[in-house]
């Protein structure tokens, strides 16, 4: 449990009581949480009927006929939907996050090998499987374009790529200061190119959709980071007032940014649904999720570097090409570390992209800083060594006290403190500066470090509380469950405003989420939930908590009769006179004489108005060490240590848990995560988890991670921002730093596997 | 991106759908348009089934038609008595016709983990276990591990490490981790035990490093390895933390 | 997956009968054959679920060896104590290999008969594989080749018909070829045995073909000659994962130690090949030698003589010769000895 904290202007802040378990915990454990395509009710069980999608062969061409004949006729068949047959959705621009350009049957055109061509649906998933491999389709190939930025790069042809045609909010391109002028002054410079992967989310939950329509009411199981965009996507696809659809979700078996749209997959199902008249399942199948649900670009980045001999930066410039899909751009900003992390007076951004006939690229965990930070923080490795400076002087060196790209001040920036936390918990000072000096047995043994940041974002959200008969709270929001411990800080949040102590009693307070009837809450993704959701559901509670103290004030029965609301309090389900604590008058007393009805209220909250004034991110410093086999080249990281600058973190069991995640993410990061495009037929060839490699248990050592705690109440009052993406940053490039400190080897192009650490140069 | 028209329409039955255009411009279908379209095709559809069902009839042993096999499988306690579709998977079984979601599908090719179940008392890829072949076996899901509302040690143990985050990986990894701990009392060895020098003592002990060999069939996206490693040493017996850093700290307050 | 038939095996005979209906196959372990199934490459109309077959035991065979019934599961063959005692290798191997769920389904048998990894084998939506779909090409030669083979391939180019560069993905059949393990095998014509450096096969112009076993037949037992390299021996596995991944390269050493030089030697190349790649000269050049670098890199360098690499897969070539000269250099140290802090 956490110690009473201060906030940056030193006021005591009231400490938030932590469950002691995830809230979710046993539902979890026991195999009771049900996730999207579990659901056997409120339909009749015997007539959900099931769906696959059949996806195209061909990266390029037109579907010329799909023979249906065999597969309708296959037992068990209802339904065969192709573009030849399937009713027309409505396919209008995309709106990201939630709208993405889909491949609905609505037309011939095949962009991508994968695209969804028909959906077979019928009585069981066994003779849907079976009857999939009777369509007959004929198609008519085009040249596809599937050569990807790494071998462009190779080729001198970068200059083929072109500028985003729709860039969000960040800026395919950045200037500031002069260039020339600052690499002029530099007394060494580092001018290197550096490759990521095509990364794929794979969350462990495939994408699910049950569909069941109740008349002209459409409604959705779907395993979503987003119900209210989803709902707000499906309704326009399929031209139905937004108030006939409903979408549920009380559990998501991960997402990291790949259930942050609607997919082809959910529409589908969704007039699958209608055309068979039965709830529809159309769960993906895992090679079904290599293309058609999002996935994070590839980028060639050149990033040149400029420094006096004391290494401050004089010049920064990172050009990035990376692979957009030919049906619609996503824009990964892999340069926006560049421009953002350091104090850099002369800068340079460029990203651009290549057209490819893949499916459409999307958010993944860290968009921007996971690969931004991956590549930009081996230069300033690299830098280092060259300058014969220590990492982490060398960042001190260029510490941005302000954001470089505003000059506004942050919200509570603590990248100092959390530099020499973790050098100190990792033992950096045992570092050799000079490669290849550690030996163990066959393991040469290597340290780096790297910073770690992704910003603090912020939405607008709505959630309700309700104080029900017999003095239990009921806190709501349609926000969603990833894994992320939604349910707990919510159930927290809403406790610490009624003084219920849940270490006494877990269940004082009910949670709800993942159904869009419920109060709207933004996309889980980027890192906002927490920041977002809480302030609207301490709002939400709040007002219950005044509603029901103006029913305690003016009720001539109650102890507490013709004080002022403002003189009460709050504790272990009793409201309180501050000044006489003993006159006090229990929330289910106060209810049951009111007439026993639940009390109600509606929260808000939105961005401060002062948000526009600072800049808000999150930070941290991370350190790792690796033993590489001398023999094998098989890289091994046997320790992560991380200190990140977070605010306050809401539960330290749900929160540490998830850096703990996120730092996983960056040791798949560096050595295992790549999808290998097929350069002739553009389909990713290790399309299944037994190819494409994320770690295993064993994959992962010693994860050593503390959080400073500072509370960051400028961002929003509890103090908190999110802690979803940060901890990939960062770590991608301690260890690829710490491979180049024990072998000497520096591997530019991720993931940093046996095959590119092999070479003679090792000497037996 | 543009509707291309339908290119092939049968008995005039997708008439209906012609194209609107909204005011940016855009072509689109109106609502009925989609309704009436998907309900005409329905009806079609309908039609088609009666005709397969009447094949069907006539010809039981044609191509295509699923061959059905019987079995009595005790699950969690419980005999069932299943006649499903050869093809079935235990983990479709458990999931489609019982209802026993606990058990997840995350590959159903047997590269994750999420599936698995004790058989016999020992752990499975349900996903790559046919039905047919358990005619007589006894199946320990995750639904059956606890007694009552009293929690397994393991899931005790995975609850208070907080060993996941989504939480879908998770029944695979406690099922798999109650079976690991019966393993290495029973003296089966990992390549960790060849590694350490320690398989020829016979029953080599669940240091960090077994656990996290013996828990590699079982995939967490999340990450949660760390907590996982812990819950498996705490319901094993094997105390708190050898060494520093393996499991999570936090210090509060700058 | 298409509709197929279910029968249990009630005896050896009555199996080795039922399999001759046609598109009949055995049903082990399930673990590749159920996997390849879910994507239709491969298509039997029947199961023959052998697996209550008394085929599970591990027992003496005559003239010292062991015999190991083709039932025994993966994870307790690598667990036996004789098996761990007598063939350590064997041991490791096993354990390198999958999962400890799929190994307590994997059998013996099963493994001997797993198939290749190859992408384009095992996805049908590739026009393109000989293996698959005899005839049809290989899109892995000009694919994307960094899993497949640098020994023993066939590579007439993308189109013929002949052309393939699959390899054999099991860690147990690396450690079979060096411990010189015969295969025992029954059909309705009766029995025979199979060395199994004749078991597996190189592609040749038939790549469709994995192994010399006829499809009527049924593995029964692996017997494997006395052993020698119990005290010596070690299995070295380079994968992209520390577990639960399949060799880019592996080596399967064995020692015959006496007095201060090599008696004998045991080599086994796995990842590199269409089978399990052991090569008499390296076995043979270690044979007198005193244990040592000079004597490893001799026999690495005969290991992989001949090698030809692709445009992804070429690093194999030296990752072999380096895994070798590891191989050996564990074995000689002792296998009870451990891996770790063993500096070569």
């Amino acid at each position: 449990m956490m110690d009473a904290q201060e906030n940056e202007k030193g006021e005591a802040m009231q400490p938030m009581t932590q469950l002691r378990d995830r809230y979710d915990g046993v539902a979890k454990v026991t195999g009771k949480a049900k996730y999207a395509g579990e659901f056997s009710e409120p339909f009749a069980k015997d007539d959900l009927v099931y769906a696959r999608m059949v996806q195209s062969s061909i990266p390029c061409g037109t579907l010329v006929a799909i023979d249906r004949t065999a597969a309708e006729r296959a037992p068990g068949v209802l339904a065969v939907l192709t573009p030849f047959n399937a009713p027309k959705l409505n396919t209008s621009k995309p709106e990201p996050p939630a709208r993405r350009n889909l491949s609905v049957l609505e037309d011939t055109e095949v962009h991508y090998n994968g695209q969804p061509i028909a959906v077979v649906v019928a009585k069981t998933l066994e003779q849907a499987r079976y009857a999939e491999t009777l369509l007959k389709i004929k198609y008519k190939a085009k040249p596809a374009k599937l050569e990807l930025p790494a071998k462009l790069a190779k080729e001198g042809r970068l200059g083929e790529a072109r500028w985003p045609k729709n860039p969000g909010k960040e800026q395919p391109s950045n200037r500031r200061g002069d260039l020339d002028k600052g690499f002029a002054a530099a007394a060494v410079t580092v001018d290197e190119s550096y490759v990521t992967p095509i990364q794929v989310h794979n969350p462990m939950e495939p994408h699910a959709t049950i569909a069941w329509w109740e008349g002209e009411k459409l409604n959705l199981y779907d395993s979503t980071q987003y119900i209210s965009g989803v709902k707000q996507a499906i309704a326009r696809a399929l031209n139905i007032p937004l108030d006939d659809v409903r979408v549920q979700c009380p559990y998501t078996g991960g997402g990291f940014g790949s259930k942050g749209s609607m997919w082809s997959h959910i529409p589908l199902a969704a007039t699958a649904a209608k055309v068979v008249g039965k709830p529809v399942k159309l769960v993906l199948g895992r090679t079904q999720m290599f293309g058609t649900v999002g996935y994070r670009p590839t980028t060639v980045s050149r990033i040149r570097l400029g420094a006096t001999a004391d290494g401050k930066l004089t010049a920064v410039q990172q050009d990035a090409v990376m692979n957009a899909s030919v049906m619609e751009d996503f824009h990964e900003g892999v340069a926006g570390p560049a421009k953002r992390l350091y104090e850099s007076r002369n800068n340079l951004i460029s990203e651009k992209m290549i057209d490819t006939n893949l499916g459409v690229g999307t958010f993944m965990r860290a968009p921007g800083e996971a690969p931004g930070t991956s590549v930009l923080e081996i230069a300033m490795d690299e830098l280092a060594e060259k300058l014969k400076m220590d990492p982490v002087e060398l960042r001190l060196a260029n510490y941005a006290e302000k954001d470089p790209t505003s000059d506004k001040p942050f919200t509570s920036k603590h990248l100092r403190e959390a530099y020499a936390r973790a050098a100190e918990r990792f033992g950096w000072a045992k570092r050799s500066a000079t490669p290849g000096q550690k030996i163990e047995g066959s393991n040469l043994i290597g340290y780096g470090m790297a910073t770690a940041t992704y910003p603090a974002n912020r939405s607008s959200a709505q959630a309700v509380v309700r104080i029900l008969p017999g003095g239990k709270v009921w806190a709501a929001s349609g926000t969603q469950e990833l894994g992320t411990g939604m349910y707990t800080i919510l159930a927290q949040t809403a406790a610490q405003v009624f003084g219920l102590d849940l270490a006494k009693d877990p269940t004082a307070v009910e949670v709800a989420l993942g159904d869009s009837k419920l109060p709207k809450a933004p996309v889980s993704g980027g890192s906002q939930s927490t920041a977002s959701v809480l302030p609207a559901v301490q709002a939400a509670a709040q007002q219950a908590l005044l509603k029901l103290s103006v029913l305690a004030v003016n009720d001539a029965a109650s102890p507490l009769h013709g004080l002022q609301t403002l003189d009460l309090g709050a504790k272990d389900g009793k409201l309180f006179h501050k000044a006489k604590p003993a006159h006090a008058d229990s929330f289910a007393a106060i209810i049951e004489r009111n007439g026993n009805q639940a009390i109600e209220a509606e929260g808000s909250a939105e961005p401060g108005q002062d948000h526009s004034a600072y800049s808000a991110q999150s930070w941290g410093a991370v350190f790792a060490e690796v033993a590489v086999d001398r023999y094998t080249f098989m890289p091994y990281v046997r320790r992560v240590v991380g200190t990140y600058d977070i605010g306050t973190l809401m539960n330290d069991k749900t929160g540490l848990n998830q850096l703990m995640g996120g730092i996983v993410w960056g040791v798949s990061f560096a050595l295992h995560e790549e999808a290998h495009i097929d350069p002739v037929y553009g389909r990713t060839v290790n399309n299944n988890l037994g190819e494409y490699h994320v770690p295993v248990n064993r994959d992962i050592g010693q994860i050593d991670v503390t959080v400073l705690n500072i509370p960051d109440t400028k961002f929003n009052p509890l103090g908190g921002r999110g802690i979803g993406e940060i901890g990939i940053t960062g770590a991608a490039a301690a260890v690829a730093n710490a491979i180049y400190n024990a072998t000497g080897k520096r591997i530019r192009e991720y993931p940093i596997t046996p095959d590119k650490l092999c070479s003679r140069s090792l000497t037996l | 991106m543009s509707i291309a028209p339908c290119s092939e329409r049968q008995d005039g039955e997708l008439d209906d759908m012609k194209p609107g255009v909204t005011e940016d411009g855009e072509l689109r279908l109106t609502r009925r348009s989609f309704v009436q379209s998907a309900g005409v095709l329905a009806a079609g559809v309908a039609a088609g089934a009666g005709k397969v069902a009447e094949a069907q009839a006539a010809s039981e042993v044609r191509a295509g038609a699923p061959r059905i096999h019987a079995v009595t499988v005790t699950i969690n306690g419980k005999q069932q008595q299943m006649s499903l579709d050869t093809r079935t998977t235990l983990l479709d079984a458990l999931r489609e016709h019982l209802d026993l979601t606990g058990s997840k599908k995350g590959c159903d090719h047997g590269q994750c983990g999420a599936c698995t179940v004790l058989v016999d008392g020992r752990r499975v890829n349900a996903c790559l276990t046919l039905l047919a072949t358990l005619d007589g076996a006894q199946v320990t899901t995750i639904e059956g591990l606890a007694q009552g509302d009293t929690l397994s040690p393991v899931q005790a143990a995975f609850l208070h490490h907080d060993g996941f985050q989504c939480g879908y990986c998770t029944p695979g990894q406690i099922c798999s981790a109650t079976a690991l701990i019966e393993e290495q009392k029973h003296g089966m060895l990992s390549q960790v035990s060849w590694e350490k020098g320690m398989a020829a003592t016979g029953r080599p002990e669940l240091s960090d490093d077994e656990i996290r060999e013996r828990m590699s069939g079982n995939i967490c996206r999340c990450g949660a390895y760390p907590n996982i490693v812990a819950a498996v040493r705490a319901a094993a017996g094997m105390g708190a933390a050898a060494s520093l850093g393996s499991s999570s700290r936090n210090e509060v307050g700058a | 997956m298409n509709p197929f038939s279910y029968q249990r095996a009630t005896g050896t005979e009555q199996a080795v009968h039922a399999i001759q209906a046609h598109g009949a196959k055995f049903l082990g372990g399930g673990t590749n054959l159920v996997d390849l199934m879910k994507d239709n490459v491969e298509r039997p109309t029947a199961l023959i679920d052998i697996t209550k077959l008394q085929l599970a035991k591990i027992e003496d065979a005559p003239g010292g060896g062991v015999k190991i019934g083709a039932l025994v599961r993966n994870s307790d063959l690598a667990s036996d104590p004789r098996i761990v005692r007598d063939y350590p290798l064997l041991s490791q191997a096993l354990l390198a290999g999958a999962s400890p769920q799929l190994r307590n389904m994997a059998t013996t048998g099963g493994n001997l008969l797993q198939r290749t990894r190859c992408y384009y084998f095992m996805d049908t939506s590739y026009g393109a594989c000989n293996k698959r779909a005899p005839g049809s090409g290989c899109a892995a030669v000009q694919g994307i080749n960094r899993i497949h083979a640098i020994l023993g391939q066939t590579d007439k180019g993308a189109t013929s018909g002949e052309t393939c560069i699959a390899t054999n993905p099991s860690d147990m059949n690396v450690a079979l070829a060096a411990l010189g393990a015969v295969i025992h095998v029954q059909s309705t014509r009766g029995k025979r045995t199979i060395p199994i450096a004749e078991f597996h096969r190189l592609p040749g112009t038939t790549p469709h073909v994995d192994t010399t076993l006829h499809s009527d037949e049924l593995i029964t037992a692996v017997e494997l000659p006395p052993a020698k390299f119990a005290r010596n021996s070690w299995y070295v596995k380079v994968r992209d994962r520390q577990s639960y991944a399949f060799a880019l390269v592996s080596v399967a050493a064995g020692l015959e130690m006496s007095g201060g030089t090599i008696k004998s030697a045991g080599l086994a190349l796995g990842g590199v090949a269409h089978k399990p790649w052991r090569v008499a000269e390296a076995e043979k050049a270690l044979v007198g030698a005193t244990p040592g670098v000079e004597a490893y890199t001799k026999a690495a360098e005969l290991a992989v003589a001949g090698a030809k690499g692709y445009e992804h897969n070429a690093f194999k070539i030296e990752m072999a010769k380096r895994s070798v000269v590891r191989a050996l250099a564990l074995a000689a140290n002792g296998t009870r000895a451990g891996a770790e802090g063993v500096q070569g």
